[in-house]
């Protein structure tokens, strides 16, 4: 019962340009194991924001992708500053990302929003100082 | 209809024609990233002036149908080997976002 496919992959923190890498060959494996296209959009939406995330708050971090029977679990993993404020963190429009990164049109504050819109739970592990664990689950 | 005829009825130019037979289906216009990922539709033909190489992997991730870059801004080499590499179709629109969007409410 516990057999599952998993991909590991880990996540640039000073390579801005490539960020996203991940995503898209999650988005390819998945399409390969003939999971419904909308439930690929929905994986690969909330794991970029996560990945990106990664790269601009956190110096990178390590992205789990875990396909079951029944649903597809996503785990984030970062060693960054951690989140002071979760409830702030989550509220659209809430940024503390740089210029330099609002240019290349990011920093909407809008991907955690994204995240949990797009995936059925997740939940967010933090500390101030030791890092970030986010987990989200798709149902299929 | 798709993209290669939406290209041709708008007269945009084409700059990435990877998938030229998808259906093109509504249309969604912004520049941040992640308004995008949160409202663009699929198949959505997404009007946009962003040009860095991020806007590839959004829209593949989005699943927008086709980028359409407005006010003829232009991709660098290694932004167009991106989107063929991943399948993404690009056009240009000499036009500001607006107009483009107007062209494309008609021709779809
Ligand atoms: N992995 C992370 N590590 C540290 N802080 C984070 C992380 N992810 C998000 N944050 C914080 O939460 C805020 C909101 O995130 P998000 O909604 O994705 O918006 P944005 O990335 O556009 O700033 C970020 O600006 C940042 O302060
Ligand atoms: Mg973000």
């Amino acid at each position: 019962m516990s057999e599952h496919l998993s991909f590991h992959y880990s996540v640039d923190g000073d390579n801005f340009v490539s960020a996203g890498q991940a995503s898209v060959q999650v988005k390819k494996n998945l399409r390969e194991l003939g999971i419904a296209p909308e439930v690929i959009r929905r994986v690969s939406i909330a794991m970029y924001e996560g990945e990106i995330n990664m790269v601009i708050h956190a110096d990178g971090g390590n992205a789990d992708v875990d396909v079951y029977e029944d649903r597809i679990v996503i785990t984030l993993d970062d060693h960054g500053p951690g989140i002071a404020d979760v409830t702030l963190a989550m509220q659209e429009g809430y940024s503390t990302a740089n210029e330099s990164v609002r240019s290349l049109g990011f920093g909407a504050g809008m991907g955690l929003p994204n995240m949990k819109r797009y995936t059925d739970d997740m939940q967010i592990d933090t500390v101030v100082g030791v890092g970030t664990k986010i987990t989200m689950t798709i149902k299929l | 209809m798709t993209v290669r005829e939406l290209t041709e009825a708008c007269g945009f130019a084409p700059i990435v024609l990877a998938d030229p037979d998808r259906t093109v289906s509504g249309c969604y216009v912004g520049d941040l990233l992640s308004w995008v990922m949160g409202r663009a539709q699929q198949d959505n033909a997404w009007i946009t002036i962003m040009t860095n190489v991020n806007v590839v992997a959004v829209g593949a991730l989005a699943d927008v149908s086709v980028i359409v870059l407005a006010e003829g801004v232009k991709l660098t080499q290694p932004v167009v080997d991106c989107a063929e590499a991943r399948g993404v179709n690009v056009v240009s629109a000499k036009v500001p976002a607006y107009e483009a969007a107007v062209l494309i409410h008609g021709a779809i």
